[in-house]
């Protein structure tokens, strides 16, 4: 492969959104973990709780940050990088792009209101209503701007004249088929995965430390949350395959080395192909890709064949569709183990293995996201508005891209570091007990067993 | 009126918001460091953090908010500035993306770190100097198209002196938007050594600041009459802009009525930048892209303009909750809250 303009747009644009997508996803998931923190800790009046909502936003503040900044990279880099793309879609997908920037707006007020009237109201629940609009500016900020990518997959609302889109429909093009799944499969997956984080967090200081009161109570809200979103995840991910089969069969064939349309098709779990494109060492599940697809094991599944070669995804994508569905069944059940060891007599829940695979949930959820959002982006590949234009004619013809790919590389490498330094710093410079003592002090040392 | 005038003038009044936010954001960050290193940090950062601290996220989305904006109502910008902008456009990104991370590290992270300082000053002025160059691109002659090929003629550019006028006036109307913001600031918190140094800057790059919006005038009329001579059909915006500047360095050199000190130089600002936009009328970009060309369809233009009124209905009362709470009240002003 040659080092052109197209290529290196290509990977300038997945690094600045590869980076982007860990703190937009904490940026929306985050504060429904801090909301909840808070108010279960005014109802009970228990300050444990209200210290895990006080130290968890002080951490976020740092992510959302980075999030902003690289978040205004991405906005830019569409126009600068893609200008060709955005002279056409411009059209079509503006409205969806500015309600996203009114979502932010709403949101970036309130966090700035939450941020600076901690204890600043005789009634607690005012502080606590702050963080609503909060959840709600960075869901929709969420909302509309997969409705964006959703219009990239399955462009609709439109009609065409001398190949340029006319007669626009901007309602219609912000709900297009591929709207409903993405949008609540990103929904749930972010907040699934600020979960499994957080506890993940909370599960690796336990190890380091010791597990207190307030570090139990921590654990058992975050794997909470971890298994209910982890089961909507699931249910999600289901309704997204059902659409790809419905409305981009060649995405679904291409992530599962399904090439010749049948009834009946198999489900197969990693693996690899060979040049005649057999799989070998794979694990093979009769016909469930079928029911995968429709909900019947005998459905007939489309294959690849049906899509002419040149126009095919890349088969790697296969990988990233297994890591991704993988790490999804993966997390509800950790969480679920965690709930069972509980409930049993001897009560083992804190014990080593159980933390260690808390802690690894973490990332674990992290990396699900970059996969399943390369999947997602690869699958539609060489497309960057399925059927009508191809990445390669919307890309930047500036010489000068290469130098860019090189000074944002810098750029998160250096965000990327200090992000985590001033993260450790924060939390370490600063310990829970202490901090317990000097807001809350009538809570008792001997509370910290 | 046609939604593409009401488009673009809705796009301009926020541009203008971001000019003066920004302004006083960008100024304050350069302020704190020159505090810093002329060891006067103790007497200013405290009032300087108090104000940027909550809003400095709102100030991004005015940026943002323009930006999207623009290419949404007129997609053909897109293709030509974003072509031509790739370099300039970038270097902004990263500024921002500096400034912005660099803040939040600094001020909510423990670390009080003197690097950090000066790159969040000095990108408070290089910013708005990166993003000056769309401003004399739009006046055209700067790009050129070959075989559809869009490219920016930076020695054109770097040896204009227009673009280094406009670079001026951007660089010095911040330091001054800011300063005398501040002083406003610093008045109503009742902080007098504060005051005292800000109002000292305020005087001090007021001059500059008038002399730099003169003498871009005098190259735009060199580089682009047609719209020279249709600011001069707007005399009475431009005289009234001076009128405001004069009202408010007379109050800045009397020391008092800082409010109405900082709405004078808002309306300053306000009809230099309106009798600029106007005469710049019809062309988002000179000659490529005018403003009833360029547009969107009209289904897309009416639809942005609902979401403009329905954004604003949220959004004006949230960012009057944001004021009343912070910058209006007077306990949080003066750091008792």
């Amino acid at each position: 492969m040659e080092l052109d303009t197209v290529l290196i747009s290509r990977l300038l644009t997945a690094m600045t959104l590869g980076f982007h997508i860990i703190f937009a996803t904490l940026g929306v998931g985050v504060p429904l973990m801090i909301s909840a923190a808070e108010f279960i800790g005014i109802k009970r009046k228990d300050p444990h709780y209200r210290l895990l909502a006080r130290r968890w936003t002080r951490g976020f503040i740092i992510s959302v940050a980075v999030g902003v900044v690289t978040g205004t990279a991405i906005g830019l880099q569409l126009s600068l990088v893609w200008p060709n793309f955005m002279q056409m879609a411009g059209n079509v997908i503006s409205l969806p792009l500015f309600m996203e920037v009114f979502a932010f707006f709403f949101e970036a007020i309130f966090l700035g209101i939450y941020l600076y009237t901690w204890d600043r109201f005789k009634n607690e629940y005012i502080h606590w209503l702050f963080s609503l609009p909060i959840i709600i500016g960075g869901g929709f900020s969420a909302v509309f701007i997969t409705i964006v990518n959703a219009f990239m997959n399955t462009p609709d609302g439109f009609e065409v004249e001398n190949g340029a889109f006319a007669a626009v429909n901007p309602i219609g093009a912000m709900l297009n088929p591929a709207t409903p799944t993405k949008v609540f499969h990103v929904l749930s997956t972010a907040y699934l995965t600020c979960a499994a984080i957080l506890a993940a967090i909370t599960a690796f200081l336990i190890l380091k430390k010791k597990a207190t009161d307030y570090y139990k109570k921590a654990l058992k809200l975050t794997l909470a949350l971890t298994f209910v979103f982890g089961v909507l995840t699931v249910i999600t991910g289901d309704t997204s395959a059902k659409f790809l089969a419905a409305h981009q069969p060649e995405k679904l064939a291409a992530a599962e080395w399904h090439f010749e349309t049948e009834e009946g098709a198999d489900l197969i779990l990693f693996g690899w192909l060979n040049d005649a494109h057999e799989t070998i060492g794979e694990i093979r599940i009769p016909k469930f890709l079928s029911f995968l697809a429709h909900g019947d094991f005998n459905a007939e599944v489309t294959g690849l064949e049906e899509t002419p070669e040149e126009m095919w995804p890349p088969l790697w994508v296969h990988y990233m569709f297994d890591l991704m569905v993988t790490i999804g069944f993966v997390l509800p059940a950790i969480a679920l183990l965690y709930f069972i060891l509980k409930k049993m007599k001897n009560r083992q829940e804190h014990n080593k293995g159980m933390l260690s695979l808390i802690a690894l949930s973490g990332p674990l959820a992290l990396a699900a996201i970059e996969f399943g959002w390369i999947y997602a982006e690869e699958g539609r590949q060489p497309w960057i508005i399925r059927g009508y234009m191809t990445v390669e004619e919307a890309a930047t013809s500036s010489p000068y891209i290469g130098l860019m790919f090189i000074l944002f590389l810098a750029l998160y490498i250096l965000l990327g570091t200090l992000f985590v330094i001033t993260l450790r710093k924060i939390f370490r410079d600063n310990p829970a007990e202490e901090e317990l003592e000097k807001h809350y002090p009538s809570v008792k040392k001997g509370d910290e067993s | 009126m046609s939604y593409e005038i009401i488009g673009i003038s809705v796009l301009w009044i926020f541009l203008y918001g971001y000019l003066i936010v920004a302004s006083i954001d960008f100024g304050a960050g350069f302020f704190a460091f020159y505090a810093k290193i002329t060891k006067q940090d103790h007497v200013v950062n405290q009032l300087i953090a108090r104000y940027l601290s909550p809003v400095w996220e709102v100030t991004n989305v005015f940026f943002v908010f323009f930006f999207v904006g623009i290419v949404g109502f007129f997609p053909e910008s897109a293709y030509y500035y974003g072509s031509a902008l790739l370099v300039p456009g970038s270097i902004a990104i990263i500024l921002l993306a500096i400034r912005g991370s660099f803040y939040a590290f600094e001020n909510y992270g423990s670390k009080q770190s003197t690097v950090y300082t000066f790159l969040y000053g000095a990108t408070g002025l290089l910013i708005p100097a990166s993003l000056s160059v769309a401003l004399t691109m739009s006046e055209g002659g700067f790009i050129t198209e070959e075989n559809g090929v869009v490219s920016l003629q930076y020695l054109k550019l770097f040896t204009s002196p227009l673009s280094w006028s406009i670079v001026a006036l951007a660089i010095v109307s911040v330091l001054f938007i800011s300063a005398t913001f501040l002083s406003f600031y610093a008045a109503r918190a009742q902080d007098e050594p504060a005051l005292k140094l800000v109002r000292h800057f305020a005087l001090f790059w007021s001059t500059p600041s008038i002399i730099a919006a003169l003498t871009t005038f005098i190259f735009l009329s060199q580089h682009n009459p047609g719209h020279y001579e249709n600011m001069l059909d707007l005399w009475w915006m431009l005289g009234l802009s001076v009128g405001f500047f004069m009202i408010a360095s007379w109050l800045l050199y009397m020391g008092k009525y800082y409010g109405i000190a900082f709405v004078s130089i808002m309306l300053q600002y306000f009809f230099a930048f309106f009798g600029y936009g106007i005469g710049h009328y019809p062309y988002i970009l000179d000659p490529l892209i005018s403003i009833h060309e360029g547009a969107t369809h009209e289904s897309m233009g009416i639809a942005l303009i609902i979401a403009f009124i329905g954004g604003l209905l949220l959004l004006v009362p949230s960012l009057i909750l944001l004021m009343k709470l912070f910058l209006f009240n007077a306990d949080y002003v003066k750091g008792k809250k």
